[in-house]
């Protein structure tokens, strides 16, 4: 028999997530592929997030979490009993919905996170590199060492991407990352995704359409069963297709504002 | 109900697009009647409608511009409004047949029909009811109904056939009435080519119901006459 070859960079299988009895996210089959970038949508309280972070294994902080099912990184199942969950977030990166820089300065809240990884090499060099594929460099160049909070909300965005990619993760999951942004910084993030994609996969949660109209490839569509209230994916697709011919009838009423 | 303005504004352009239809409907038929009757007022007044009908297509055209930049519509709405804009468009080109066959009128002069007028009439009639129905069908979203109206168009392009006979009969007997005959095949024409439109129009509202774009009309036989 061959050896199968891992050809996405995430594959659930049958998965569920549970906190405590709810089964908050049932039956999720998905393949994410390499150097694409996958965009979640759906109702609020559908379970998007809660996929997402089950993805980089977030969901260990609460207590009541477990997950039933596969969740497969290039093959490996990241809940397997010896997978350290340290290594897996090293590997899949997070970008949060609200800029979350350190209290430190620009510098720093790059070096700091490759340090703890155990970074040995020069570290201006590597700052500086993960300054530009963030595209920030040129607008924080000259004030490495002012605090990150001297930033705008754009810019301390695109340093939490900075930061994420110092630590050359493979994944970078991203939740709601433009919504507490202004539009320009929104397209300037949205422009970033297009470069980043070149090297990292991105799988994005937003209940902004248009954005995952714009920058995604492939759409997963999720909502609620509605007797269990537990969050599906419902319909899988190139994202042309789900925002001009979704199949399924409520990813159409979604997608055309119909209802959620 | 969620997005009631937009439903609203979307229904707006419909009843444009409907109102539109109607206009270019009784356009090709007054036309085909003012050169049946050699009626050169009204063929000139053709003329007024027409600069009328693409007004109209230009002011839908821009409602749906509108509605795309302030609602960003997605999935079947997205493909209602820009198949709105293409039907504008295909109705905008009816009505320059049917003024084509008013100017035929015109140029005519003082000649006389090199016969009295029987299966053109017929034709524009038949196109014009094709028409009202495939438009029908496309406010009502009915892929059922539009994809069986194309067919119809047998019986325009027979029509034409039938014409195209007849008119050679006449230049052959005599030579002279070719400028006569030609006029009337060019009439006809115009009927022919508005028929064939009406299949775009039928396209276009099974490619709004299913999301596929299909022709409905099989190729024909190049080596047939037409």
């Amino acid at each position: 028999m061959q050896p199968e070859i891992p050809q996405y960079a995430i594959e659930t299988r049958d998965l569920s997530i549970y906190y405590g009895p709810f089964e908050a996210v049932k039956n999720v089959d998905l393949k994410i592929e390499k150097q694409k970038i996958t965009a979640i949508i759906g109702p609020s309280g559908c379970g998007k997030s809660t996929l997402l972070r089950a993805f980089n294994r977030m969901n260990d902080f609460v207590p009541t979490s477990r997950v039933d099912g596969e969740i497969l990184m290039h093959g490996t199942n990241l809940y397997s009993k010896d997978i350290d969950p340290v290594e897996v977030r090293r590997k899949i990166g997070m970008v949060f919905q609200k800029p979350n820089p350190f209290p430190k300065s620009i510098y720093d809240n790059i070096a700091w996170g490759a340090r703890i990884n155990g970074f040995k090499g020069n570290m201006d060099e590597l700052v500086e590199q993960s300054l530009r594929n963030a595209a920030l460099w040129e607008e924080v160049k000259d004030k490495l060492k002012k605090s990150a909070y001297e930033l705008s909300g754009g810019q301390q965005q695109r340093l939490c991407i900075a930061r994420t990619i110092a630590i050359q993760p493979d994944i970078i999951l991203m939740d709601e990352p433009a919504s507490a942004l202004d539009p320009i910084s929104t397209l300037r993030i949205e422009e970033l995704m297009q470069e980043l994609k070149k090297n990292y996969t991105i799988i994005i949660v937003t209940h902004n359409m248009q954005q995952a109209a714009r920058v995604s490839d492939y759409t997963a569509m999720m909502m609620l069963y509605e007797d269990t209230r537990s969050g599906t994916v419902i319909e899988f697709d190139d994202t042309k297709k789900i925002f001009t011919r979704p199949s399924d009838k409520r990813t159409e009423d979604y997608v055309t504002g119909r209802f959620g | 109900m969620i997005r009631k303005t937009f439903e609203h504004e979307l229904q707006q352009v419909k009843d444009e697009i409907l109102v539109l239809g109607s206009m270019v409907e009784q356009a090709v038929l007054d036309a085909m009647e003012s050169l049946k009757k050699r009626d050169m007022k009204a063929s000139e007044k053709i003329y007024e409608q027409d600069r009328i009908i693409n007004e109209k297509r230009f002011a839908i055209e821009n409602e749906c511009m509108i509605l795309i930049a302030t609602q960003q519509p997605m999935a079947r709405d997205l493909r209602l409004l820009a198949s709105m804009l293409d039907v504008a468009s295909e109705l905008e080109r009816m009505g320059d047949y049917a003024k084509g066959v008013a100017t035929i009128n015109i140029r005519m002069g003082d000649q006389p029909l090199l016969k009295p007028l029987i299966d053109l009439p017929r034709m524009a009639t038949k196109a014009a009811d094709m028409l009202h129905r495939a438009l029908t069908a496309f406010i009502d979203g009915d892929a059922e109904a539009s994809r069986a109206i194309p067919a119809e168009d047998d019986e325009v392009d027979a029509l034409y056939e039938q014409i195209y006979r007849e008119l050679m009969t006449f230049v052959i007997a005599d030579p002279k009435t070719i400028e006569r005959a030609n006029y009337l095949l060019w009439a006809a024409h115009n009927m022919e080519r508005m028929a064939d439109r009406v299949t775009n129009i039928c396209e276009r509202t099974v490619f709004v119901v299913t999301g596929e774009i299909k022709e409905l009309q099989t190729t024909s036989n190049p080596h047939e006459m037409k």
